[in-house]
């Protein structure tokens, strides 16, 4: 099998996004372009003069990946090219916040792109800063553990949902812990027209700061402590695609992680009812 | 060639649309605002091969980059707030290389709000790699624009056209607009030597160390000097296909043997030609230079044009917050190696829309034949 992202790149050991774009590129095959948003992605791949990217490449800023992909879409169908893919790898902070209205333009115009969020939460890039998708209690620069506030005061921004109300083709969610499920969703969006939009949770050694052997393990568990739900949204219908026959403690997960180091039995206990609730709503 | 008496803003659409662009990609602002609605018209018409409406000024040249970079000519228009907001693109769309084309209706910054003629939104960007270039008329918007493209592609460089906001956007009057046909033998199919292409799998944007991001910048800065001599051939092609050029980079009008000078670039060049007429009628020695390319900056020109004169004034619609007017600094910079040089006054004026008419060029002339160098705000 080719190899479409090669050895080499400069990521992080146990770092879980290289492992969703091999993936991804895998299913996808090598008929794409790609879409970087500035981002680890971005300097761990593409150090001039090298390259670890076997398929078409163009990271050109922060927050105009979804314009830039739309661009090279609507250029590549007028020259009569209607079978290659446009696929953006993006990070958190570049989805959630500072290109979220290209997000939702390139939404809106229903671009006929694949936009894969790896979702790490936080901006590990400059050295973990609180984004939009920092979960509640999380630590970060940005959001420090100090004697008054213990973290990110906020819960995550609801990027599926908010794209979903966009109407769009396609919508899911996916963890690298559940590997299957996640190229099933690359392999069921890359076929579809319109815009398409899959969010992967990517665990990040140096910012959650935790064992880096056990990337796969604490990404198998962010879903079954039901923190992060797998599920999909196609042409407007929700469908779960995994419900954990037996939740196991989210403390199991926050444990595993200094960033969620400095919650108190009290906190832990907020964020498990949250999820409770979230479930208890899905009945 | 049509002769049609339309508005700027419709002939200009009309001569992109004859570029036969791939992608358009608009954000509506005053006051390009109605090039960009003619191109979308022309979509719905089905003689545009796309048109997409983005969501804000940044989308849409970012929109372009993505259709340059896919092997696509690219085009979109703009404004004032609207050139601010792309402006990280516009760096990025130098450095990469994409070489996509805009035209400017040129309009104040904020603040105050302003939506009429000056020249500083497209001047903040003159550092970009960017070539620039400033129209005196409609109709120099009308065939800059078809000759942008030729220019860009050639030079790989992003190209953009400076007209002149409700001057030259939104004025009605007889003009020459060539056909799809014709700019078909003028300007030849755009095809990019390197493009995103599964075939040929290429990294576009990478990052660049210490030890190689300058020497990205210098070959900008290199080429963007090297193409004058493309931009002074595409004019001369395009007089002698359409029997209109429109000064290549600068162009002196009754400058010769003139003692005083008024030079600036826009559709101030209008008057200040008529304010000359007048003073030559009375025998003034007195004559015109425009600059029509700003970046690159003619510097041979320039002092090839102004050597031996005895004062010349630099008017312009754009400024430098503490410093020296943009134009002014270029061209007594470009004069400097002369052993003997002339006064050189820098008038600002003209800003968000003040009038510039006959008699302030007037008033310009009376002063540099009075006094000394100067530098004011008129």
């Amino acid at each position: 099998m080719e190899e479409y992202f090669s050895p080499g790149h400069t990521a992080c050991a146990g770092c879980g996004m290289p492992i969703v774009i091999r993936h991804a590129l895998d299913v996808i095959g090598k008929d794409v372009i790609v879409v970087n948003a500035t981002s680890c992605l971005e300097i761990v791949s593409s150090a001039y003069p090298k390259s670890a990217w076997g398929v078409p490449y163009i990271h050109s800023l922060f927050e105009n990946s979804g314009a830039i992909a739309a661009g090279a879409v609507a250029s590549l169908r007028v020259q009569g090219n209607d079978h290659t893919k446009l696929v953006i790898f993006a990070g958190d902070g570049s989805t959630y916040d500072i290109g979220f209205g290209v997000l939702s333009g390139m939404l809106e115009r229903n671009d006929d792109v694949l936009y894969i969020c790896y979702d790490n939460e936080a901006y590990m890039n400059t050295g973990n800063q609180r984004s939009g998708s920092t979960p509640f209690g999380a630590a970060t620069t940005t959001s420090p553990a100090g004697k008054v506030k213990h973290g990110k005061t906020q819960w995550k921004k609801p990027i599926a949902e908010i794209v979903a109300a966009h109407k769009i083709p396609y919508v899911a969610t996916a963890s690298i812990g559940y590997m299957a499920d996640f190229e099933n969703k690359v392999r069921k969006a890359k076929d579809l027209k319109g815009a398409r939009f899959i969010l992967v949770l990517s665990p990040c050694v140096t910012g959650w700061n935790y064992d880096s052997a056990k990337t796969i393990e604490l990404a198998k568990l962010a879903v079954d402590t039901g923190l992060w739900m797998l599920y999909e949204i196609e042409d407007g219908k929700f469908k779960l695609s995994h419900r954990p026959q037996q939740f196991k403690a989210v403390a199991d997960y926050l444990r595993m992680q200094s960033r969620f180091k400095h919650l108190n039995e009290d906190e832990i206990k907020f964020i498990q009812e949250h999820v409770n609730k979230t479930w208890a709503e899905m009945k | 060639m049509v002769r049609k008496t339309v508005e700027s803003s419709i002939a200009i659409a009309e001569a992109v649309k004859n570029c036969e662009p791939d992608v358009v990609a608009c954000y509506p602002i005053t006051p390009s605002t109605h090039i960009a609605e003619t191109l979308a018209k022309f979509y719905a018409d089905g003689e545009l091969k796309n048109f997409i409406a983005t969501e804000s000024e940044f989308a849409s040249i970012s929109c372009i980059c993505g259709a340059s970079a896919a092997g696509g000519r690219a085009f979109s228009t703009t404004s004032s707030q609207g050139l601010a907001l792309m402006h990280e693109v516009v760096y990025a769309a130098a450095g990469m290389r994409l070489p996509v084309v805009m035209v400017v209706g040129n309009r104040a910054l904020s603040a105050p709000l302003n939506i009429w003629c000056d020249h500083q939104d497209s001047i903040a960007e003159r550092d970009s790699g960017w070539i620039q270039l400033y129209c005196e008329s409609s109709q120099e918007g009308v065939d800059s624009a078809i000759q942008a493209f030729k220019i860009a592609e050639s030079t790989m460089l992003p190209t953009m056209v400076g007209v002149d906001g409700f001057y030259l956007t939104h004025t009605v009057e007889p003009l020459d607009i060539p056909t799809m046909e014709e700019v078909r033998k003028f300007l030849p199919k755009f095809q990019p030597q390197v493009r995103l292409d599964p075939e040929n799998p290429i990294s576009m944007g990478e990052y660049a160390l210490p030890d190689t991001y300058q020497s990205f910048r210098e070959d900008v800065h290199k080429d963007n000097l090297a193409a004058k001599s493309r931009i002074v051939e595409v004019d001369k092609e395009f007089e002698q296909m359409f029997g209109r050029g429109h000064g290549g980079l600068a162009q002196g009008y009754k400058s010769d043997d003139a003692d005083y000078v008024f030079l600036a670039m826009g559709s101030v060049i209008g008057n200040a030609k008529e304010a000359v007429d007048e003073l030559r009628a009375k025998g003034k020695k007195v004559g015109v230079v425009k600059i029509r390319s700003f970046r690159p900056f003619p510097e041979e020109e320039v002092r090839k044009l102004l050597e031996g004169k005895k004062h010349v004034a630099v008017f312009e619609k754009s400024y430098s917050m503490g410093s020296f007017a943009p134009v002014y600094a270029d061209v007594i910079n470009s004069l400097y190696s002369l052993k003997k040089r002339p006064v050189v006054s820098s008038f600002i004026g003209g800003l968000g829309g003040k009038d510039v008419p006959v008699k302030t060029v007037l008033e310009i002339f009376k002063t540099i034949r009075k006094r000394e160098h100067m530098r004011i705000w008129v």
